[in-house]
């Protein structure tokens, strides 16, 4: 199956962030297809590759970008929810690209299911 | 950055619902879905908007936000119409709940009971949720 995924909360304040990376890797690894993960709302702050979570934290940044370079997984940062919070190009972890909401729409319209994590 | 469509239209229009349940103020939760409600009509889908819970409130008639340094973005829904946005719902259970009725609200709406909504999400291909 073709799953689009939607992130919609950030990776500290919430659990949605882990959901979602742990759906996200167990898919792929069952064989389904990830053709898109987007992060909307405070979602755009799993991007941000200057957050520094404790050592004996999971780094949810880093475990993305991981997730992007073995299974080349699209992940999409919304412009207009990213520019408000101070995410850019020069602060994106690998793996992450910022584009508009229309990215969102057209996984919705391309997968098979769309889910969403957060509130 | 946006993408657009290289043809006339879309190739596949799908049935997208975006279902508001939290107030309008106190997090940005109803704002950045009114952005991704017009973007979903930019790209020709067909649209449903469904207000339930502290959602209804967003629709509120004489909404002032000056007091908490807010932009008052209700009259954006008004605009909806011009961008082919049309159905809008509003779940009947959430406004008597709050003791409100479709003359306190800024845009015409369906009042749907909780079953009919329910009917109505039932035929959905993507449901948005904030």
């Amino acid at each position: 199956m073709k799953f689009g995924i939607l992130v919609n909360e950030g990776p500290f304040q919430h659990q949605a962030s882990d959901s979602a990376y742990l759906f996200t890797k167990a898919a792929l690894e069952k064989g389904h297809e990830i053709y898109r993960v987007f992060f909307y709302y405070d979602g755009v702050n799993n991007a941000n590759k200057l957050s520094e979570p404790q050592a004996d934290d999971r780094d949810l940044v880093k475990l993305w970008s991981a997730l992007a370079e073995e299974h080349k997984v699209d992940l999409v940062v919304c412009v207009a929810a990213a520019l408000r919070r101070g995410i850019k190009d020069d602060i994106l972890a690998p793996g992450f690209r910022i584009s508009g909401l229309g990215q969102l729409i057209e996984s919705g319209i391309v997968a098979d299911r769309q889910i969403t994590f957060g509130d | 950055m946006e993408e657009e469509w290289d043809e006339d239209g879309p190739e596949v229009v799908k049935r997208f619902m975006y279902v508001n349940r939290k107030a309008p103020y106190g997090t940005v939760y109803a704002l950045e879905m009114l952005e991704k409600v017009l973007i979903a009509a930019a790209f020709e889908q067909d649209v449903h908007v469904v207000f339930m819970d502290d959602g209804v409130y967003q629709l509120k008639k004489e909404q002032e936000t000056k007091g908490i340094n807010m932009k008052n973005f209700s009259p954006t829904f008004r605009a909806l119409e011009g961008y082919d946005v049309e159905k809008l719902y509003v779940e009947k259970e959430s406004l008597e709940a709050r003791g409100l009725t479709v003359d306190d609200l800024v845009v015409p709406v369906e009042v749907l009971s909780s079953q009919d909504l329910k009917a109505l999400m039932d035929k959905q291909e993507v449901i948005l949720t904030a």
